[in-house]
């Protein structure tokens, strides 16, 4: 395949993945990995190092379209990115350490736990905790606009919160990632913040924890721009027509198939993994 | 400060971010353009080989490396460029934020943004050293 050829599939196949992501919420970062190392023969590292830079084309992108809605919480977003930006230098340090193999199957494994976790229905449980007194020290608590005026709502378990943020940045930073659903988790299980809360603010910390382990790529050589530039056109486009198309989109549907075709990917990464295959 | 002046303060400071962010993806994805034309124009027949890892030139390794070989001209150069501007973003969106809450007066929140600060940066200018 030359160049010209080359550069247009990857720019299609991007752009695809960022439109899905967007408008199923899964994500497109997830699969554009497995998406340039399956069909495209393209090196891990390299692969990794353009995801990368297409997360943070994408969080940053959107970014917009989510403050004007008014629920993320800067403070908390702060307070956790230095958790999320420590992960993911050690993740991004991890990278050059771990042996290829082992991060392909620990990115199948990713995949299909993330299209088990958007497949779980969230369950709440009344909050009964006391409010945690870190969280009013450090002024976590926040107030979002609701259908019946402004609701103000408590943080919990800052500490337990706060050890999972590092855990989803050290998987950013080793897999190329934006591990949002990690982070929601984090925020919306382990701190009981109000769910739209979590979503917002987790797309703001995505770019800057993937910014923390994209200088260490760099200084790699994990990132090539002949390779990066489609792959992050693609998907910024992609995923702001997937925003766009989103409000007025039954994607229950589309989102099952997405799924699916994630835990396919998960499986053959997995594959290639084991049989060191790469 | 009332959570209610609070939440317009932080309402405000988010759409400054927000319209902050926007611009500089836009801007990295000019210069990302801007390089890729005359890269496709001339390099569209050379075969297309990611399959083995041979790492990067020095000059698209580093801060400095890469913005000499982007004012030479360098079409790979000039696309690195972009995709450095797009890692800068959320930096200087973090540099924003240090600023807003020092002007907001909270002494702690400074601190803590600029741990994160700190971070970045030796990711980007220090990183070469831990390898």
């Amino acid at each position: 395949m030359n160049v010209l050829e080359f550069t247009f599939l990857v720019w299609t196949g991007s752009l695809i993945a960022g439109f899905l992501g967007a408008l199923t919420g899964l994500g497109g970062g997830v699969v554009l990995v497995p998406l340039l190392t399956i069909f495209f023969k393209v090196d891990l590292r390299y692969a990794i190092g353009a995801s990368l830079v297409s997360v943070i084309a994408t969080s940053s992108g959107s970014a917009a379209a989510y403050v004007e809605e008014g629920f993320s919480n800067i403070r908390l977003g702060m307070f956790l990115e230095i958790a999320t930006t420590l992960g993911a230098l050690l993740g991004a340090f991890l990278t050059a350490h771990v042996p290829l193999s082992v991060t392909a199957v620990i990115f199948g494994l990713v995949l299909i736990g993330s299209a088990y976790s958007s497949r779980r229905t969230r369950q709440r449980t009344e909050v009964t905790e006391v409010a945690d007194p870190l969280a009013t020290k450090l002024k976590l608590n926040g107030t979002f606009p609701d259908t019946s005026g402004i609701r103000h709502y408590n943080v919990y378990r800052v500490p337990a919160g706060f050890s999972v943020m590092f855990g989803a940045g050290a998987l950013s930073g080793l897999l190329g990632i934006g591990s949002g659903a990690l982070k929601v988790l984090a925020m919306d299980q382990a701190m009981k913040v109000p769910f739209k809360v979590s979503t917002t603010t987790s797309n703001f910390m995505i770019g800057v924890t993937a910014a923390a382990s994209a200088g260490v790529y760099l200084s790699r050589g994990y990132i090539d721009p002949s390779l990066a530039m489609p792959v992050m056109l693609g998907v910024l486009i992609g995923s702001l027509l997937g925003t766009r198309v989103l409000v007025r989109t039954e994607t229950r549907r589309l989102r099952l198939l997405f799924s699916g075709v994630i835990v396919l990917l998960g499986i053959e990464m997995l594959f290639k993994g084991l049989t060191g295959n790469l | 400060m009332s959570w209610k002046v609070q939440n317009w303060y932080d309402q405000r400071i988010e759409n400054i971010i927000a319209r902050l962010l926007r611009a500089g993806v836009l801007a990295a994805a000019l210069v990302v353009i801007g390089g890729a034309i005359p890269y496709l124009t001339a390099r569209r027949l050379t075969r297309a080989d990611y399959h083995s890892f041979h790492n990067e030139p020095a000059e698209l390794k580093t801060v400095h490396g890469i913005f000499q070989s982007a004012l030479s001209g360098a079409p790979r150069g000039i696309m690195q460029l972009g995709l450095l501007l797009l890692i800068a973003t959320p930096v200087a969106r973090v540099v924003f934020s240090v600023f807003a809450f020092a002007i907001e007066g909270d002494r702690r929140y400074v601190l803590l943004t600029m741990i994160v600060l700190a971070v970045l940066l030796y990711s980007l200018f220090g990183s070469f050293l831990m390898t």
